[in-house]
């Protein structure tokens, strides 16, 4: 045992130590953090930013005042004794940004509204002024078919539902966008880490078995025990750069706050305003989503799947790597069948994600090869516990059995030199006796 | 020290190992010779617990082997160089001489030994990349008997190394084996084997064909040739004694007839009044006696279909 803890102390350090590890593992979380600090300073920005807006009103809709609408801090400034035409030209000279040109409309067929802009104006803008030109081509018709303007808005409905889960102890605010998202991004980050470490074991058997080296440990070390150490400590690296994936987004998740304090005060106005519309609630909507969410499970779920599959598939990579002669395109080849059901359970998944509950899904989540990755995208459905334990105990059989079946595989296959093998072949190792 | 018997493996199409026995007393140095494919490989394998033989039994030390406990007395170099290219030289030999069950700090000190003794201590912080071949066969040397095993196995050791570093191993082999420790020695170079082993078998088709040390089956072969020079060569000798074979420069080979002794040759060329300057025994070199045994098998083996 001490052996294989010794395997496991080389292949761990040895890819911990490189260069190209610290540069993925730091890389990584801050493009993703980039596009996420990204997103949120675009939002933040886009709401603190007043923007000066000339308005030249032929129509007279707005009656020389325009009323601002909810979260919009347009300016609005109207311009006399100009028209589109000489306006044009000079807006942006007298500070305006934009330049809003309403002409004489017909109220029942507003046409020829113009926003002249320097370059093109971001969906935000432009849905504030439509909402701005839409409240003042309302009042008026309102006028023309004699409704109280007042009287209308307390007619006017706009609800939004909420979504409570009865899970027995409290209710909790469910928000189903979030529950899609957690599980796609579940079932994704599954698919990638089988896909990527796999191979990573695999090339790490092939590097051994082509620089002979695996001749010289397996005079030291049992062949399983070279196997397991390889995969075990491959495992362990991916467990540390995901362990430092999720400090450094803990970190910043603490970070980013102070740096845009608007953002947390979004944060805690938005559960009483109780509004879900609008970009800058955004980050409300998915902290509350977060919230409604079994995060415990899913965390315990993700790493046992992550574990489990790992292991499981790990074995076939090195069985795989172990069988192959330099040949890179051979390895390709041989590869296939292993990554078939990868690729398959990632099908699966997305179907499951729109229907947990289906015969499909709930296959895919407890046959071995596929549960890693369906099982994540169910998981924030509600499984029933029945399901999640079968599911986790055919995951542990399945890698007992497949390990001790590659083993076997990777025994000879290690030690044999400038044969092609075939499958039929392999198959044959698997399953002899000895 | 090391006790073989009847051993056997059988591939799907071959009889690798057929039967082979053989035992080796400590401090030796044994030669295995054979063809290529003749199952060296294998048998080496087996002995270091690699592959389990189908039959037949090892004994280590007078006890069963036990590849689990006894690899840690076992010093491999295969045919085939393997150390990790992207290593550490200093970092991979510590690693491969803790795998062989030496502690941290007793490897670190061996390590830094043997570096000093063969000057590779600039390498440490090398890769193997770096190195010729010539570095990595002396690299691939001092892994597998850093821990001074009790029995090494040299695969081919002095291919590709120039005749200073050759010696400087071979010394190494004459050093560990006068400490006690038994090594195996595999090789096709039999000028080697003549001048370092004590004791060779010869392996063919998976069979075992000759065992002896290197003075036994050179008398067990040798045809009674003999070559004599003389004061002055005549076109020609002959006597009752012997058989002329061939004529160099100075000297005559002659084959003694059967039931005839080297002094009858003698008294026969005196009474021919010719003056003797040398007599020599001519033994057969092992490359001879090789071919010998070896010609008329096929080159390569072919494959057969085993029924076992």
């Amino acid at each position: 045992m001490n052996k294989i803890g010794l395997v496991i102390q080389r292949e761990y350090l040895s890819r911990v130590k490189k260069k190209s590890f610290l540069l993925t593992t730091i890389l990584v979380p801050i493009i993703i953090i980039g596009f996420y600090a990204a997103i949120i300073a675009i939002s933040v920005t886009d709401s603190g930013d007043k923007s000066k807006v000339a308005v030249i009103d032929e129509s007279g809709i707005f009656n020389g005042k325009v009323v601002n609408q909810k979260n919009d801090p347009t300016e609005y400034v109207f311009i006399q004794n100009e028209t589109e035409q000489s306006y044009k030209s000079k807006y942006k000279s007298k500070g305006f940004d934009y330049f809003l040109y309403l002409p004489k409309i017909n109220i029942e067929q507003p046409k020829g509204i113009k926003l002249h802009s320097p370059s093109t104006i971001s969906i935000g803008v432009k849905n504030k002024i439509e909402n701005a030109v839409d409240a003042a081509i309302e009042d008026k018709r309102l006028q023309a078919a004699n409704i109280d303007a007042e009287r209308y808005k307390k007619i006017n409905s706009n609800v939004s539902i909420e979504n409570t889960i009865d899970t027995g102890d409290k209710e909790k605010k469910s928000v189903a966008g979030v529950a899609y998202a957690v599980s796609f991004a579940c079932g994704i980050l599954i698919y990638m880490i089988l896909l990527i470490y796999g191979t990573m074991v695999m090339r790490g058997v092939m590097e051994e078995k082509t620089s002979r080296i695996a001749e010289v440990i397996i005079s030291s070390v049992k062949p399983f025990q070279l196997m397991l150490g390889k995969i075990i400590g491959i495992g362990a690296v991916g467990v540390t750069q995901f362990f430092i994936w999720i400090v450094l987004m803990l970190l910043l998740q603490a970070v980013l706050p102070a740096i845009f304090p608007t953002l947390s005060q979004q944060v805690v106005q938005s559960p009483e305003a109780g509004n879900i519309a609008g970009s800058q609630n955004m980050f409300a909507t998915v902290t509350e989503g977060l919230r409604s969410l079994p995060v415990g499970l899913i965390l315990f779920c993700f790493l046992f799947y992550f574990i489990g599959g790992y292991l499981l598939y790990a074995s076939m990579f090195a069985a795989i790597g172990s069988v192959v002669s330099e040949d890179q395109q051979e390895a390709q080849q041989l590869v296939f069948p292993v990554m078939m059901p990868i690729i398959l359970a990632f099908v699966i998944m997305v179907r499951a994600i729109a229907e947990p509950n289906s015969s499909l899904a709930i296959f895919g989540s407890l046959f071995p090869l596929t549960s890693p990755i369906v099982m994540m995208g169910r998981i924030t459905y509600d499984v029933p516990i029945w399901q999640l334990i079968t599911s986790m105990v055919l995951l542990v059989l399945g890698f007992i059995f497949f390990t001790w079946l590659t083993a076997k595989i990777y025994r000879t296959g290690i030690l044999l030199y400038g044969k092609r093998i075939t499958w039929k072949e392999m198959i044959k190792w698997a399953f002899r006796s000895s | 020290m090391l006790e073989v018997k009847h051993l056997k493996k059988y591939y799907a199409t071959q009889k690798a190992v057929d039967d082979i026995s053989f035992s080796l007393t400590p401090g030796s140095i044994f030669g295995l010779l054979g063809p290529n494919g003749a199952g060296k490989t294998t048998l080496i394998r087996m002995v270091t617990g690699i592959f389990y033989p189908d039959e037949g039994e090892i004994k280590f030390e007078g006890r069963k082997f036990n590849p689990i406990q006894d690899v840690s007395q076992i010093g491999y170099m295969p045919e085939e160089r393997g150390l990790y290219k992207k290593m550490k030289i200093g970092e991979q030999a510590v690693y491969l001489a803790r795998l062989k069950g030496l502690s941290k700090s007793m490897a670190l000190e061996k390590v830094k030994e043997w570096f000093i003794r063969f000057e590779m201590q600039s390498w440490w912080n090398k890769k193997v990349e770096d190195l010729s071949k010539g570095m990595g066969q002396k690299l691939q040397f001092v892994i597998t008997v850093l821990h001074e095993p009790k029995l090494i196995i040299l695969d081919e050791p002095f291919s590709g190394l120039d005749p200073v570093n050759t010696n400087l191993i071979k010394e190494q082999i004459y050093q560990l084996a006068k400490r006690g420790s038994t090594v195996i020695f595999s090789t096709h170079r039999m000028e080697q084997v003549e001048e370092i082993c004590d004791h060779i078998i010869l392996v063919n088709k998976g069979k075992k064909i000759l065992d002896g040390t290197v003075n036994e089956v050179k008398q067990k072969f040798k045809e009674n040739l003999y070559t004599v020079s003389l004061e002055d060569i005549p076109s020609s000798v002959n006597a009752p004694s012997f058989d002329l074979i061939g004529k160099e420069a100075d000297k005559f080979i002659l084959k003694i007839r059967q039931g005839h002794k080297p002094n009858d040759v003698l008294q026969d060329l005196l009474n021919n009044g010719h003056s003797i300057t040398r007599f020599n025994e001519v033994l057969p070199s092992l490359n001879d006696i090789f071919i010998r045994l070896v010609e008329g098998t096929p080159v390569t083996r072919q494959f057969e279909t085993v029924t076992a």
